[in-house]
Formats: structure tokens, sequence, C-alpha cells
């Protein structure tokens, strides 16, 4: 993006929502610029894509849809950019898909900085090439002040999936082991962090990072791998209940191996939150079979994205469709699904 | 993590796991029914429950989870009078999180924000006093409530506003005192409990002084306990000896926190503050006498229900809600006739399946007794 953009300094009016001349000047000079690619310049209503070309890429197509209202937009770790991209690319990347196009559709509250939205696009366009998508289609509109809170972002994603791979959460089996691939809460306590009402010493930093690289470094190690979920909203133990549900097994727990920063169980010990139930922007819950268990593990520790990997638990017959936590302390508890919104204990 | 972990080692478990056990070998044949040992408080549930401490303890000893969850024996009536408050648009109103999901006859907290209703979460009454500081043409409302534990942050915080002539801030007060809320289960003519596992962070404010009675004029020996797994353990270790010796006196085993005289600064903004009112209603433990505060006249200006005309109305739980009978010990949480069936966290009928201290909420997310359910 060139550094003198026309729109510096200026806000968001309903305006750049109207479809007329300033519409058309925020697009050019904001998302065309800031996605600069070929499919996004020809500014058609829809991007095109050459069949033959996904083909030889796989069988079946991945398509997801997320979108994304954090609350501040810009936090330690990420903003509502990044967040965008890596959370859809990350939601194809699961099912073991080679992520390859997003759409962006934005909505703006009038009098939103247009130096704000430039950082917004500048680092979902650097994510986005980080992860090897690109953004070929979108959609702006502006609400009235007070419609909607500064920006919302939803983004679009398709991805190939090879052929042979074949996950889903109704397939762990007994024997099977749970592996996440790092620190467990960061990106939940960094947005609590980052609204800035507990005043903590240390900063956290979100885990927010595109993950489907370190999916395809797993899978070369083992095509079978039998579930796999990034644990976002409602944390690592809301997937394991999914898991234990869809396939009807018990999966156990060792909360002694559970990686958790010391910030994050300080905050969590704080607030009386628990962080197996945080939202995560770059972690994954894998369900692998136990002969290549320790194989992908150790493929997983050399990938960037998983030097902190750790085999959490295993899945066992009973009690089916429950996740069961051993304390570390000498007794055991039921990790259950969440009620609501977890809220801060009086004392 | 330091100051934490040390209270959590698992091996150091295990020895006072073993002492438990070896006094109840001893005793167990002595005994023509379970010792029934309530914890008082909330927090002490919520730290049972998260380490599966009961499945440690030997079969002749069982924990009944007391009234000591200040979100759960807030009445309706006093939940609905929030709700009034927070729906006036001149007010902010501000609240302890896990207060918002209470329900009241017509709807909790969290739904009355869903319709339009300006109420904030906040970690501390300082928090609400900030945003009145901030928001001077709105009245700022802290829903104050909890035992002797939260009472010394409000009063400092009213006597903080009151030294910077902040007008536009207030309280709902809903504090409750835990001697009178006890010795109401002590009253209890069926009561099978043998001792208390007493509130530590109560204990920190109050002294050791104001729990005397409970082992003098009732025969109940009680151990004020600390919060830690290991501080629970090493409590019913130290009540199980007791009762072993048919002693009945007021032992402390937090005295890393606890001093025998209590906090003198924090009792002197209490007292400063707050008074002690005739009577006051606790959901499933009906009307106690002195059992809650209210503000003192000269600080009237600082009492929301001063400013606000509520009704304080009093909302008899429904029928078929068995939480009195629980937090009495009468029965257990799954013997409650609509307990996982109308009563769920999701749709939570009675106050102790509202908070995650709740014993009812406790034994259904931890997975007890839902099967017989």
């Amino acid at each position: 993006m060139s550094n003198v953009n026309k729109l510096a300094g200026k806000t968001i009016t309903l305006a750049h929502g109207a479809g007329g001349k300033a519409m058309r000047e925020l697009i050019d000079e904001v998302f065309v610029k800031g996605f600069a690619n070929p499919e996004l310049a020809s500014l058609e209503d829809q991007a095109r894509f050459d069949l033959t070309e996904l083909v030889a890429q796989g069988n079946r197509l991945a398509l997801t849809t997320d979108s994304y209202v954090v609350d501040p937009l810009f936090f330690p770790g990420g903003d509502i950019g990044k967040l965008a991209v890596t959370g859809t690319v990350n939601d194809l990347a699961m099912s073991g898909a080679v992520p390859l196009y997003l759409t962006c559709g934005m909505i703006l509250e009038e009098g939103f900085a247009i130096d704000e939205l430039i950082k917004i696009v500048t680092s979902m366009k650097v994510t986005a090439d980080e992860a090897g998508v690109k953004i070929v289609t979108g959609d702006t509109k502006v609400v009235h002040k007070g419609a909607a809170d500064k920006c919302f972002i939803n983004t679009a994603g398709v991805g190939v999936i090879p052929a042979h791979i074949q996950m889903a959460a109704t397939q762990a089996q007994v024997g099977d082991k749970i592996i996440v691939n790092g620190f467990i809460g960061d990106h939940g306590a960094a947005i609590v962090d980052a609204r800035g009402e507990l005043a903590l010493e240390s900063s956290i930093l979100s885990d927010c990072q595109p993950l489907h690289d370190l999916v395809q470094t797993m899978l070369k190690v083992c095509p079978t791998i039998h579930c796999l979920r990034d644990a976002t909203r409602g944390g690592v133990a809301t997937v394991l209940n999914e898991f234990a549900q869809s396939s009807q097994v018990g999966i156990k727990l060792q909360q002694s191996v559970i990686p958790i920063r010391d910030e994050v169980r300080g905050m969590c010990e704080i607030l009386g939150l628990d962080p197996l139930y945080l939202a995560n922007e770059g972690k994954l819950v894998a369900v692998v079979p136990p002969e290549a268990a320790e194989a992908v593990l150790a493929a997983m520790r050399l990938h960037p994205a998983g030097v902190n990997s750790v085999m959490i638990g295993e899945v066992q017959a009973i009690p089916k469709g429950r996740v069961l936590l051993n304390t570390g302390f000498g007794g055991e508890r039921l990790l259950d699904k969440l009620v609501g919104e977890q809220l801060p204990r009086i004392c | 993590m330091k100051f934490v972990d040390e209270f959590r080692d698992s091996e150091k478990a295990q020895v006072l796991r073993q002492a438990i056990h070896q006094v109840a070998r001893e005793l167990e044949p002595r005994l023509a029914r379970p010792w029934q040992i309530m914890e008082f408080c909330g927090g002490h549930t919520h730290t049972i429950f998260r380490y599966g401490i009961e499945q440690m303890l030997p079969d002749c000893i069982e924990m009944v989870h007391g009234p000591g969850c200040p979100v759960c024996v807030l009445p309706m009536g006093r939940v609905d009078d929030c709700v009034t408050i927070a729906e006036n648009p001149a007010v902010i109103f501000t609240t302890f999180g896990d207060a918002m999901r209470v329900p009241g006859s017509q709807k909790s907290l969290l739904q009355a924000r869903a319709e339009g209703a300006d109420i904030r979460m906040v970690y501390s009454p300082m928090d609400a006093l900030s945003l009145a500081k901030k928001h001077p043409e709105r009245e700022v409302v802290f829903f104050a409530l909890g035992f002797e534990t939260t009472m010394p942050s409000t009063a400092l915080t009213v006597l903080q506003a009151e030294r910077e002539g902040i007008k536009n801030f207030s309280l709902f007060c809903n504090h409750i005192s835990t001697a009178p809320t006890i010795q109401a289960v002590l009253d209890e003519p069926d009561l099978m409990l043998d001792g208390f596992l007493a509130p530590g962070h109560v204990a920190m404010v109050i002294g050791l002084e104001p729990f005397q009675f409970i082992a003098r004029d009732y025969r109940k020996p009680l151990t004020i306990t600390g919060f830690e797994p290991l501080d629970i353990l090493q409590a019913l270790w130290m009540l199980l000896q007791q009762l072993a010796e048919n002693r009945c006196s007021v032992e402390n085993q937090y005295t890393r926190v606890v001093q025998a005289q209590g906090n003198a600064a924090a009792l002197k903004a209490i007292h400063q503050v707050f008074e002690t009112r005739d009577f006051f209603e606790l959901r499933g433990l009906g009307s106690i006498d002195h059992s809650g505060v209210g503000m003192r006249p000269e600080y009237a200006a600082f009492d929301a229900e001063q400013k606000f005309k509520v009704k304080n109305l009093t909302i008899t739980d429904p029928q078929d809600c068995q939480c009195g009978a629980v937090i009495k010990g009468l029965i257990k949480p799954w013997e409650c006739q609509i307990f996982g069936k109308r009563c769920t966290p999701e749709n939570p009928m009675g106050a102790l399946m509202v908070s995650s201290e709740g014993a009812c909420a406790a034994y259904y997310n931890h997975g007890y007794g839902r099967d017989a359910a």
C-alpha cells in the first residue's frame, strides 16, 4: 500500500457505503490497494476460479464463514484483521483442506477512522500472504453511528481437501491420544487483559496464528488423524466434549500436563475463570491413533506453530459422551460443556 | 506458580488423605451413621468439586454444602428490585459477574441487559466509583452483595465517594452476616450436622470470636479453613481429631491469613457505613433475624434503597424447589424433585443451580448424581 493514502486522517461517513464516488474511492484506496491481487482488482461482482486447478489439488471443496466482532480491535498479539484471516483459514485447515481464497465483508460504523481501517486491511493482507490465501472479493456497508461497534468483519473461505484425508468429529476411537499444539487460553486472556479493566502487570499475547501448515505437517506424518478442531470459543474443553459426544466415547485428560502460561493461570485464579474454557485463536486439538501419536507429536514440535505441543489425554470407552479431568490432586471431575458465558466469581 | 502450587501438592495430599482415613478407620465402629460435615462457604464447595476431594474421603464422611454462596441465597424479590433500578434510564447498574444470571421472578440482570438496560460487569466496587466519576450525568448503582468478605471493600468505596464528594454513586446493599445465617442452620430441628469447615475469608475480617457460639452453645466443632485443596484436607483432618476426642472448639487452620482478632481497619469501615437490619430474607432459608446489613442513615445519600423507591417484595420460591432442604443438609442436591429435570444450569429454577458455587450446579456440572436424575 502506498504510504500516502488520499483518505488518511479522514473518517467513515454514510457516503462511503452509498454506492457512489466516495464508496468507489474507499474501495480503490483501501481495499484494492491493500489486498493487492488481480482477482479483486478486476472489480467484478464475483471472483472466478479455474476448476481444473482446484481439481488437481483434491476431490472436495471446503467452504466456511465466520464473523469477527472483537473488542478492542487491536490487542497484544493481533487485531481484528489478523483474526478475520486466521480464524477462517483455520476453520478450513481443520478439515485437512489447503486454504485458497477468502472473501471480506466489512460493516463499518459511521465515524470510524479510516487510518484504523487501513491498519486492519494491511494486517489482513500480511496474514493472508503468510497463510498463502488471497482475498478475492468483498463488500462494504456503513451503518449509522451506534448501530455497530466501529468495525465488524465477515470472511468466508474456500479450500480444497486432498482425496485421502477423512477427518471427522465422529471418528475418535478407544486408545487414541489427545494432542494440543501449545499453551491454551492465551487469546481469551489477552482480550480480557486488553480491555484494561484489570490493570495487570504483565501483558498477555494472543496466540492468533494460521495453523494450515502445521496441519499439513501433521497429516504428512499421519494421514489418518481421526479428529481435528481449532479450540476457539468455548476452548479446549468444548472441543473435547464435541468429540466425546459425536464419537460416543469417553475422554480422560491429565490436568498436570496441560500447558497453561503462568500469566493466564494467574488471571484465571483472580477472576475465577477456567483456562480450559478460554478462547484460543491458534490452538488445535487432535485425536490421533496411538501408534502414530509420538511421531505426530515430534513433527509438531519441529514446526513453529507447534513447539510446545503436548499429549494431554486419551480416549477411553466410558463414560460415553463425557470428558473427565484427572485433577492431579488425587481426584477427578467431569469437564462439562460451558453454560452461557464464563462469568467472574464474586469471591 | 508460586503461592498456588504449594497448596495443591499431590504428595502432601496423599499424606493428609491417609491421616484422614486412619482416624476414620479407628472411629468407624463407633458411628451409627456417617459424619455430616458442612462446608459453609461457596468458595470451599468450589474447591471441593474442582479437585475431586469428596472422592478422596472415607465413606463415613459426608460433605454437606452450606448456604455460604451469597449469589445463591439472593432472594428473587431483591433481584426484581435490581432489575427495576437497572431499567431506570438514568442509571448505570454495576454488578459482579456471577450475580447477572440469578433469576428474578420475571427476569435476570442478563435478560434485562439484553432488553436494553445499561448493566455493566465490574471486578470491584472501586470500578463502579470510577464509572460514576466518568459519567457525572448518570447515577451509578453498585449491587453490593456478599458476606463480611466483601463488606469492607464496599464500605471503603462509600467512604472514598464521601471524601471525594461524589453525588451520583450509590449502593444497592444486600450484604449479609455469617453468624446469624449459620445459627439459622443450627436451629433447624432435623439437623444432623456434626461439624463445620468455617469460611476463612470471613474470619480474616471478623476474627474468631463471632464463631465461638457454635462450639459453646451448639456443641459443634469447627475449623476456620482456607480455600486451597490442601487447606480443605488439613482442616477436615483437624475436625476429625476434635470429633475423635469429643472436643468442641474453634480451631484455625488458615493461620497464614486469619488472625484471632480479625482485621480492625476492615471492621471499622464496616461499622462506620453499615448497620444490622432487623431481619433479611435469604433464598431457601427464609427471613432470618439480624442476618442482613443496611446503610446507616448518615450514608443515606449513597443508599440506592433511599434514592430509588424499590418495592422490597417477598416472592416465594417455586413450590417444587427444595433449595432450603439442600442448604440445610436435609437432602442431597440430586434428591430434589426437580434437580436435572426442570432445574439445570441452563434454566435454573432454584438459586443453588445458578452460581458455580451453588451446591446443585456444582453437582450437576461435575457429573454427580446426574444419571440418577
